[in-house]
Parts: structure tokens; sequence; C-alpha cells
């Protein structure tokens, strides 16, 4: 490799030196060597593993994942019994995970919004008060603070008999209660009219936007596309015979609620710690992108007549999101990867239910591995989508 | 232009660092693994092959060459983990932490239990020093990655012998130390009395056990409706079982018993009368060392014989002195002619030193589950077979 003679045109006219002290050859050799180490390490990790799993007469397959699970699993998305397979159990904690990971995602980052904002404020108590907040969450370790949220919260709450009722609503150390409406007979046909009702918000939205920007001036958006989409759906639900959700409301049975939803204490606190934990760290963020904004733009934007909302919606906040969709990436990675947390405090997420499989199959290195896999796709797909974001809002150079 | 010479950098490199560290293992003191074929005269008229085992010498080389006491791995053939436990001159036994009577940790740090004292019985035989002994407290979930893996030697923490984990494990029970099945255990005022009554109710159960799958069965079978909620550990399922997240909690009846010494209000709950289960209870090791499967094995068997003969940590030097049975003078060493000890690789006087640490089975079974104890157990099925119990040992020949 060290005799490969360079081509005389392309390389500069220089002293002749031994190649050993030429920098593109230390180049070279540094990543050579660097490469060389790892996949070595890698090599030897693999042969390790290989010799001792054959030393036990364990081999390597993936055939178990379609036997019968037989363990049930306290709460699932989808039907699952315990004569399913593996396989299946292994779906119902992915689907479990993202449930956690889309609705932790979503909350968060509208409560760390109202954070970094609230730590902007003028107001002195809101201020200190979004200080406090952001200091004390983000600086408890996540799994302290879930698991202070489980046993010191939710598992301190009343017994089912003697639940806390605030409205339709129970609070109790089984969970949150909540009305729920179950589908009845008409709901898929209900389904096309929400469908429906969602394209043609986006057409009224677009054809709107298309007006503002032909006419030039400042047109309603928001509130007609509500309508038409509220509109529909409300018809749709009147119109049809039967309506296509049977609301019931949660009452307390022998032992446990029925009725409604319930929302397990395990759900609620892993949900509730990856919010408020995230939150602190998307308030910081949110609250850099903001003061990112030189202070000319918005004084730009004031002498230009807009309002101060306009001002945010048109000015701040398009060249905040700049500042803030990368590290916010970041925070939706970590919260989804924070989910497998849920194995300290008993619900059960894709990491929870591979471990149970591992326990009753002795599968751990396959078990691992599947679960690495789906963890790096989750992630990867979430910064992909997130990318394609930050792309979108990148500032346009001209 | 760098970036096609970084291309072509990482082309020539691949091929090159396979080649070379294909050649690393070879070197390093991976290889006494592969059995090497030696072809030996045993006769002028006969050419014999014979497979010899790991050369004598790569193997007392390894662990001088790697001292390193970080990572403990044990080898796992033919007589290796005796040989690493003598060398690192103590037992790594996995064991529970969370079950009063069985395996526990009080606040001085100090583990005690019937577990715990078949660890030390292991450490007897080996040492003659009970003291000689590290003890791992696993969960249910990693117990079995941390025999595989070597970490520990054995693993006694109240585990069901179950066909799956004695194979698909890369593990074997060596014998059943204590016979259970499981339990449910209710709260007192909640009148309810068999299985049926639980429908509809949430049940605590501890994540990766026999009784998990048991429970799943056995609702099942009699088509009850319920809703399991899994914890990580013992504390974390009893904890919320105690604060009422749960209707019932199920483990295995010595395990109910046990925790139910240490919760708040140990009068208010009850033993349900049904028994969902077979669940033998034994000590594990891995595959691959059939000597330290008989060492453990027979350690177990050792404290049954004891009982059967009669012979006590408090009488055995007297036996020992006195005793004319042929049986029990070969079981205690005290038999000129016969070393039962070297064949297991242990000393001549390896029973006696077991019974003088430990006791006999009755005793080990007394000292933390007796009637004077906290987590008392009637010892019902395991008695010796001789007062209608399970217990039996094969002959010490």
């Amino acid at each position: 490799m060290a005799n490969v003679p360079l081509p005389p045109a392309t390389s500069p006219p220089r002293p002749n030196r031994a190649f050993w002290r030429d920098d593109r050859f230390i180049q070279f050799a540094a990543q050579f060597i660097v490469l060389a180490i790892v996949a070595g390490l890698l090599f030897l990790a693999f042969r390790n593993m290989a010799d001792s799993l054959a030393r036990q007469g364990i081999a390597l397959g993936f055939g178990f994942l379609e036997n019968a699970a037989g363990f049930d699993i306290g709460e699932s998305l989808i039907r699952y019994a315990n004569t399913d397979t593996f396989s299946r159990a292994l779906l119902v904690g992915l689907l479990n995970t993202l449930l956690v990971s889309v609705l932790g995602i979503i909350l968060a980052t509208l409560l760390g919004i109202v954070v970094g904002i609230a730590r902007l404020s003028g107001n002195w108590l809101v201020n200190r008060l979004a200080w406090l907040f952001i200091e004390l969450m983000r600086n408890v370790p996540l799994l302290v603070l879930l698991i202070f949220i489980y046993t010191a919260f939710f598992l301190k709450l009343p017994r089912a008999r003697q639940a806390i009722s605030l409205g339709p609503l129970y609070l109790s150390n089984r969970g949150v209660a909540i009305p729920w409406g179950e589908p009845t007979e008409t709901w898929p046909i209900y389904l096309y009219i929400l469908i429906a009702a969602v394209g043609l918000a986006i057409l009224a939205a677009t054809g709107l936007r298309l007006w503002q920007e032909r006419s030039g001036r400042p047109k309603p958006i928001v509130l007609p596309t509500l309508f038409v989409l509220l509109g529909i759906a409300g018809i749709g639900w009147l119109v049809l015979p039967q309506p296509p959700l049977q609301v019931t409301t949660p009452e307390i049975a022998a032992f446990n609620f029925k009725g409604g939803l319930v929302l397990t204490p395990e759900f609620m606190a892993l949900l509730l710690g990856l919010v408020i934990y995230t939150a602190a760290f998307i308030g910081e963020i949110v609250r850099a992108g903001i003061q990112a904004v030189p202070k000319g733009q918005v004084e730009a934007a004031r002498a230009l007549g807009l309002s101060g909302r306009r001002t945010l919606q048109l000015v701040v906040f398009p060249q905040a999101l700049r500042v803030i969709v990368p590290p916010l990436t970041s925070q939706y990675l970590n919260l989804t990867k924070n989910s497998s947390l849920a194995v300290a405090i008993g619900y059960p997420d894709l990491f929870a239910i591979s471990g149970t499989i591992i326990n009753q199959t002795g599968r751990a290195v396959e078990m691992i591995a599947i679960v690495m896999a789906v963890y790096l796709s989750v992630s990867l797909l979430t910064s992909v989508a997130m990318n394609w974001y930050n792309r979108r809002v990148r500032l346009v150079e001209r | 232009m760098t970036r096609s010479r970084k291309a072509l950098g990482l082309l020539v490199a691949i091929p090159l660092a396979l080649i070379a560290c294909t050649q690393v293992p070879a070197a390093a003191p991976a290889a006494p693994a592969a059995p090497v074929e030696v072809t030996r005269e045993v006769e002028v008229t006969r050419i014999v092959e014979v497979t010899v085992a790991a050369p004598a010498d790569a193997a007392a080389a390894a662990p001088t060459s790697t001292p390193a006491p970080a990572a403990p791995a044990a080898p796992s053939g033919f007589g290796e983990t005796l040989k690493a436990i003598k060398a690192r001159d103590k037992l790594i036994c996995g064991v529970n932490s969370q079950v009063p009577g069985f395996g526990f940790v009080d606040s001085a740090g100090a583990f005690s239990g019937f577990d715990i004292d078949y660890c030390k019985a292991l450490a007897a035989a080996i040492f003659n020093d009970v003291n000689k002994i590290e003890y791992r407290p696993l969960t249910a979930e990693q117990r079995f990655a941390a025999l595989q893996s070597g970490e520990i030697d054995v693993l006694i923490r109240n585990t069901t012998w179950t066909l799956t984990r004695d194979t698909d494990n890369g593990s074997n029970f060596v014998a059943t130390t204590f016979y259970d099945g499981q339990g449910i255990m209710v709260p007192k005022d909640a009148n309810i009395t068999k299985l049926e009554d639980l429908d509809g109710a949430t049940i605590c159960v501890q994540k990766g056990t026999t009784t998990e799958l048991n429970l799943a069965d056995q609702m099942a079978a009699r088509n009850i409706q319920y809703t399991p909620a899994v914890f990580e550990d013992a504390n974390g399922t009893f904890g919320a079982y105690a604060e009422g997240r749960c209707d019932a909690v199920t483990t295995d009846k010595s395990g109910l018993v046990s925790r139910r010494s240490v919760l708040p209000d140990p009068e208010n709950h009850v033993i349900l009368d049904v028994t969902l289960s077979k669940e033998p209870l034994g000590p594990m090791v891995r595959h691959g060392d059939d000597q330290w499967f008989d060492i453990v094995q027979w350690t177990v068997f050792a404290t049954f014989a004891a009982e059967e003969f009669g012979i006590t940590s408090e009488n055995v030097d007297s036996v020992i002195a006195s005793d004319t049975r042929p049986e029990v003078k070969r079981l205690l060493g005290a038999d000129e002619k016969v070393d039962l000890g070297a064949k297991l690789g242990l000393s001549k006087d390896w029973a006696a030193n077991v019974i003088k640490a430990v006791g006999n089975y009755g005793e080990i079974y007394d000292r933390n589950l007796g009637p004077n104890t906290k987590t008392a157990i009637p010892r019902g099925i395991n008695s010796l077979y001789t007062n209608g119990g399970l217990l039996y040992a094969p002959p010490f020949r």
C-alpha cells in the first residue's frame, strides 16, 4: 500500500521525504490501524461468544419466536392471549413502547414549548417557576424520577373503592379511569367519513392559503379549516342510525373498574416521568432557539407593522425552528430510548417483554439482537422524519 | 480526491484486518477448547487413536497468564469449574437476596437462608471454610444469563426445575432441595377462597418466573379473566401488593410464607388452599462440566444421607470415631480403604466438613424454615422417604 506511487501531475513538488513521513501516508495508516483494531475487537468478541455458546451446546436461531409464549401481558393494544407466539408478544411490547413514545413526544413538546416561553417571560414568578421546573427535572436521574412518581404518587393513591372522583374521572392506585368510546357497528363507516373530513379540511386549507398568497392580504385559515373538519365529522355522527362510539363511563366493580378506559399506574407513571423529564430539556432548547433570533428581526417586524402574534408566528418562530429542530430530534430519540426504563416500574414495553422471553427461553443473544435492531430502526425512522422536517424549516439561503 | 483515497483505504483495510485478526486467536489461550488428536502407541501390535481433550500444559497456563480477577468467567470443560474455584480461592454463588428463609440479606449485609446454607455446604465441601464464598444477588431474570456466562459457579436461588431450563438455558438442575407448589395470597377481608373468586381481578406476579406461566395456564384452563401486573423483582411485586395495586399475589407457597413475614400486616393476609403447580426447587450448574455437576449433586445428597443416618453437626465427630455402619464410614471418609471424595476431586472428609458446617438436611430446614422461625413452613413432602416424604439419596458407594 505504501508503495503505490502517486502520479506526479497531481502531487505538488515536495522534497524527497521518506514515505512514513508523508502526511497522506500517516493519515491512511492511522485510519487503517484504528479500523483494524475495531474489527479485531469485534471479531474477538464474536468468537468468544460463539465459543462459549458452543461449549454449552446452545445453538443460535430464531425459530423459537414461533413457539407459544405462555405468559399473559397486563396491557395490550392488540388482541393477545398466552397461547399466542413469542413474536406476537414482542409486537405487543413494541406497540406499547410506540404508544408511550408517541404520546410522550407530543406532550413533552407541548409542555416544553410552554416552559421554554415561560422561561423568557418578563413576569418574575412565571420565569422563576419555569426555571425551578427545568433545574429540578433535568437534574434528577430519570430512573429515580420514574420510581418516585410510581411508588410515591400512583401507588399511594387511594384503593379502587375509595377512588378520588373528578367528575367522570377516577383516580386510584389501580390507575386513572376515564370515560371512553366503545366502537359500535357503524364505526367502520364513520371512519370513512372522518377520512373524508380530513381530506376536505386539507383542501380548504390549501385553497385558503392560495387565496391569501394571491390577494397578498392576511385571510383567516385556521378557523374555516377547523369548521370544515368538525362540521363534517359532526354531521356524520348525527346522520348515522347509531352513534359510531358508545361512550361508557367507569364504575367501580368487584375488583377493578368496569367500563371506560383504565390507564394503569405503570403507564401513567412512565408517561408522566418521560414527559416532564424531556420537557425540561425541550424547554431549554426552545428558549435557546428563540433567543438565537437577533433582536433586530423583531424590531424590523414591528417596524413593518406586524402585530406581536404575527411577529412570533412569521418572523421569530420560523427562524427559531432551525436552531431548535436538530437538538429536538435528539430529545425525541432520547425519550424513545428512555422508555425502556419502563422495566423498573412494570410497564410491559418492548424491553420488559423481551426480558421475560429471555428468561423463559434462555435465548439472550437472539433477543438482545432483536431488541437492539428494533430500537435502532425506530430511532433511525424518527431521525429520518426529523431530518426531513429540518430541511423544510432550514433557512433558505439566497 | 480525499474521499476516493479514504474509500480505497477502507477497501484495503478490511481484508487486511480480517487476515490479521484470524491469526490473533490462534495465539490466544482460547485454543484449549479444541480437542487435540494424539496418536499413541499402546501395544506393539496395535495402534490406538486417543482423543485427548485440552492439553494439560495449555490449560494450566491459562489461569497464570490471565490472572485478571475482574473477569471471573469460569470455563466449563470437565473439571474446569473446580479448578477455577480453587484458583480464585472462593466460590461464587448466585443467590436470592429478597426471600427471607431462602435467600435474604439482612440490614448488616449478611446473607442467610435455606439456599444460602447450600452455598455454604459447597464451600465446606471444597475448602472446609464457609467464608470462602462470594454471594451474587440476582433477580429472576438475570439468573440464567449469569450462570451461562460463567459469572457465577452455581445458581442456588429457589429456581424451578423444568425441561426447557435444563436444556435451552445451557444449564442443568442437579437435585431438588425443596419441593414446592405455587400458591396465591389474598387480603383476609377480600372473602376470596378459591381461584374462581378472582374473576376480573388484578394479580401481581414476578417477571420471568414459572409462576407467571402457571398462572396463565391455570386461569386459561378455568376460563377466569384476570389482569397480570408484572414486576421485576420480589420487592417490587410484594410492595405493589402491599399497596393494594393488586387483589392477589402469586408465587411459590414457600415464597408467599416468607414474604408474608415481612409485610407490614402479616396477619391480614391468607394463602389460599389451592396449589397451581409443582415447583421443584434446586441448584443449577452450567452444561459441560460433569465433575462440578457431581460435586453439587452429591453435596446435596450428603445432607439427605446425613439426616437418614442420624448424623448432625453436633454428633458428627463422635460418629466418625465410633460408628461402624459401612456406608456411614464411607460417607464421612472414615473408611481407610475407600475415598469417595477423590472420585469427586475433593478431600476424603468432604462430607464430614459439610455436615460440620451446615448440618444435615433437617438441621438446614429447621434453621431457616422450622417452626421457631418467622418463615415456618411445615415439612410436608420435604421429609425423608422413610417419613413419607420425597427426599432420597442414592447409595454412597
